[in-house]
């Protein structure tokens, strides 16, 4: 039992990383990015070569990877997606083209990621080592994988709650155009917002591949699960999406763990049917309208 | 608003000939054009039944491959002690029953959830199948054999895309079809005016569930081994949505102007470079939503009414539904 | 006396901490016009949504002709017959005037479909001043056109209660005199109408009786002369409004 609970949460960490990247781009930028998940593989794929080719240990090598996504994710969302936002009537049309977009956007990325590395299954071998927590043992590379998401995500909580550019954040979030009457500059801020929750995601991404065998196309799994958590925890909501993070690594490790590991999905599914059900507003969400 | 008008005949009178001259291919071809234009009436029939649906909402589905599979799998099942025809009408079943829950948990809610609640449906499904196939039983693959061949698939694939475009000319001149018109435009007057949207959008969803799964139950003997992996194939449900988006949704025809050349083209890819699939699809995507946001039809539809505005006729022709 | 149309008894509805109707109870007779008033974020069309079923009470009973309408979805309070206009003019982009109307007819308290329904919504353009515009795309149509269309659209259900939002909101002076006819005349044929309206005069010339609402509570309820020279209507208007 302790077992299931502790292996599900180290492997929230990193969900969580990938949801807080999710929430905070349809949370401030409006954009609902199903191509999420290509980021974070990028993050696996990128972290692994760093690794293997120039020896960079991946917790250093994050210092790059975070930086390039930004970058990478900055540049994605004012090609692609800005010109959707300025051009959209109201909400439910952006909703409906950014999802056609992000999911060409999906493919996109993956297809090239499975031209340069084919469809096959990689890891590598980092910090495999034995680590004792309450009389069981795990791998170190997931607990030190589950210390560096922690570490990032209460950075990101410190940004977004005690600086000034985290505060402009949250008020586009919570409603652009008054946002914009104190002279918050949204288009940039929605960029802003948009490229660090890219960071966010190659992070767990390049976190995940230290002990997880990982591929070119399993984005889309890792997306999925994002979009749930996000939806548990309510968008927007960073104390909720570290919350649903926790309840799905421990569900589906505790479904894998006792009754059959090809049976995660159904895992998830049953959260998100519960969730959509009875709190389609997120764990700690007010119920609107 | 009962009875035919003259362009509605003649529009009849067209789709008859086309279904009846597409029906004679068998004679002419029994070899690659047939299996060819095996794939563009699967499509045709699939995309024409996704519109059905995601057209008038503007909900993006993507639990075609649930659907179709869940018709695959009735086939697959029980082909040995049933009659095919009833195997049909369980794939029909099965998959109205799975767009009738889905759509019973998240078509209250926003376009998003349901995108998101579809998106990873078919690999849910897939999962499930696989590990009851597993528990229950010990095979992993079922094996269909029948007597229908490849030009039998065809006419029975052509028939469900007729039937589906009857159905949904029926739908548009019923109260269901105007509900859906008027949610399509402002939600919060529909619901005003006394419709019950969301039971509206269920009755639709099942609709065109139901029909993708008699597609997929029809395609069974086609596969002859049917796996969960080809069967609950996550492409079907993404190519769907870019064929029927790049014919447009607006008109009930417009999808079938998306499907004939595409899958021409995935043909030629899928042959000579089919590791470029996905970035083909990819781009396809971006294209719809940048180029053509109103699909191939849409754009020549505002093409002849700039045609129209500018021949400036007075006369103004009646467009009452 | 007439019957009692519409009973509504502490109605009270709270988003989190603001409580946007406090505890509001009145009641409409049939064939009455009422109107209901009060300065800018008082809490009206919060009233006229949590009637329609746009929003649902926190608490608090409303009964259309006796019956429990409070927390019914929207659709369920339309078929059960009432009717509104929104506050900032909703028509569907997409159709001719007459379909708008028939939107009204095909679900609603009555329930028509085919010929009966487009002639109904024809007989209620004319009765709107719309007569013979029924097949032109709606989009195309002057704002004060698309408010009648609107109009129309809300009476093609036949309602037992319409409601209007500020339906004389933005008109000049001479489609403002237009429009109170309008309503006068609904109201002469025997509807039970609530108004929520900024226009003064329209009430005094309009209403048989008012409720006036401050902050989200009413602050007075009377005929409508005695009401408007009420001290603390006189105070919640100069008080809270720039009028």
């Amino acid at each position: 039992m302790t077992q299931i609970i502790v292996t599900g949460i180290l492997l929230s960490g990193t969900y969580a990383l990938i949801a807080l990247g999710l929430t905070l781009q349809y949370g401030v930028a409006r954009i609902m990015n199903l191509a999420n998940g290509e980021t974070l593989v990028a993050g696996c794929f990128i972290a692994m070569w760093l690794f293997t080719t120039l020896t960079i240990n991946p917790i250093v090598g994050l210092l790059l990877i975070a930086p390039a996504a930004f970058a990478a994710n900055w540049a994605v969302y004012r090609v692609a997606l800005e010109p959707l936002v300025k051009r959209a009537k109201n909400r439910g049309q952006l909703e409906v083209d950014s999802i056609l977009a992000t999911f060409g956007l999906l493919f996109l990325f993956q297809g090239m990621m499975l031209l340069t590395f084919g469809g096959e299954y990689f890891n590598y071998t980092f910090l495999a080592q034995r680590f004792d927590i309450f009389g069981s043992g795990f791998g170190l590379n997931r607990v030190v994988a589950f210390a560096a998401a922690v570490v990032i995500a209460v950075g990101l909580y410190i940004f977004l709650y005690h600086t000034r550019y985290g505060t402009a954040m949250r008020a586009v979030s919570a409603d652009p155009k008054s946002a914009n009457l104190v002279a918050i500059d949204v288009a940039r801020t929605a960029a802003i917002a948009f490229a660090l929750g890219g960071a966010l995601t190659a992070c767990g991404g390049a976190l995940l591949s230290t002990f997880y065998t990982f591929n070119a196309s399993m984005g889309v799994v890792f997306t999925m699960k994002a979009l749930i958590i996000v939806i548990m925890g309510g968008v927007g909501d960073v104390r909720g999406a570290v919350l649903a993070a926790i309840i799905l690594g421990v569900a589906e490790t505790a479904v894998a763990s006792l009754i059959d590991p090809s049976l995660t999905l159904a895992a998830t599914y049953t959260l998100f049917i519960v969730v959509l059900l009875f709190r389609p507003q997120g764990i700690f969400g007010r119920p609107t309208s | 608003m009962n009875s035919l008008s003259q362009k509605e005949i003649i529009i009849g009178i067209g789709g008859v000939l086309a279904f009846a001259l597409a029906a004679c291919l068998p004679l002419v071809d029994q070899g690659y054009y047939l299996s060819l234009a095996v794939n563009i009436t699967l499509y045709a029939a699939l995309c024409t039944a996704w519109t059905l649906f995601s057209g008038p909402t503007h909900y993006v589905s993507l639990a075609t491959a649930a659907f179709f599979g869940l018709g695959t799998y009735a086939v697959a099942l029980w082909v040995d002690v049933l009659p095919f025809p009833l195997l049909v009408a369980f794939g029909a079943l099965a998959a109205g029953a799975l767009a009738g829950i889905v759509g019973a948990a998240t078509l209250r809610l926003s376009g998003v959830y349901f995108v998101i609640f579809t998106l990873g449906l078919a690999e849910l499904v897939r999962q499930i199948v696989t590990w009851a196939q597993a528990t229950f039983t010990t095979r992993m693959g079922l094996y269909v054999f029948t007597d229908l061949r490849e030009m039998h698939i065809f006419w029975m694939l052509l028939a469900l895309t007729a039937v589906i475009f009857l159905t949904g000319w029926l739908i548009n001149r019923s109260r269901l079809g105007f509900a859906m018109r008027i949610i399509g435009d402002d939600e919060t007057v529909a619901r005003h005016v006394g419709i019950d949207t969301a039971k509206s959008k269920i009755v639709l969803f099942i609709i065109s569930g139901a029909f993708i799964g008699i597609a997929g139950a029809i395609c069974a003997p086609r596969y002859g081994y049917i796996q969960p992996t080809s069967a609950f194939n996550p492409m079907t449900s993404f190519l769907v949505v870019i064929m029927a988006l790049l014919g447009g949704t607006r008109k009930l025809w417009g999808p079938i102007v998306g499907v004939i050349p595409f899958v021409i083209l995935m043909d030629f890819i899928t042959v000579r470079f089919s590791n470029y699939m996905p970035v083909a699809m990819g781009l396809s995507f971006l294209a719809i939503v940048f180029l053509l946001p109103n699909g191939v039809t849409g754009r020549l539809e505002q093409a002849w009414n700039k045609f129209q505005s500018r021949k400036s006729a007075p006369s103004s022709t009646e467009t009452a539904a | 006396m007439n019957a009692i149309a519409l009973n509504v008894s502490s109605a009270r509805k709270a988003f989190g901490g603001l409580v946007a109707v406090n505890d509001v109870s009145f009641e409409v007779r049939q064939g009455e016009l009422l109107g209901l008033i009060g300065p800018n974020g008082s809490g009206k069309t919060t009233m006229l949504n949590l009637i329609s079923g746009a929003l649902k009470p926190t608490s608090g009973e409303i009964a259309l002709d006796g019956a429990p309408i409070a927390g019914l979805s929207a659709y369920k309070i339309a078929r059960k017959g009432v009717a509104r206009t929104f506050q900032l003019v909703r028509v569907l982009p997409s159709m001719t005037a007459a379909q708008n109307v028939m939107a009204g007819a095909v679900f609603g308290h009555r329930r028509l479909w085919g010929e009966d329904a487009m002639h109904l919504a024809h007989e209620l353009l004319e009765r709107v001043g719309l007569a013979g515009r029924g097949s032109l795309p709606v989009g195309a149509m002057t704002y004060i056109d698309q408010k009648r269309v609107e109009l129309a659209r809300a009476l093609a259900s036949d309602p037992r209660v319409l409601l209007l939002d500020e339906w004389l909101a933005g008109l000049n002076p001479s489609e403002l005199k237009i429009g109170i006819a309008l309503i006068e005349q609904l109201s002469g044929e025997g509807r039970t109408i609530i108004m929520v309206e900024h226009v003064m005069d329209a009430i005094r010339s309009l209403c048989d009786r008012c409720v006036v609402m401050s902050s989200g509570i009413k602050i007075a309820e009377g005929g409508v002369s005695e009401t408007l020279s009420d001290p603390e209507v006189v105070r919640a208007y100069l008080g809270d409004d720039d009028a």
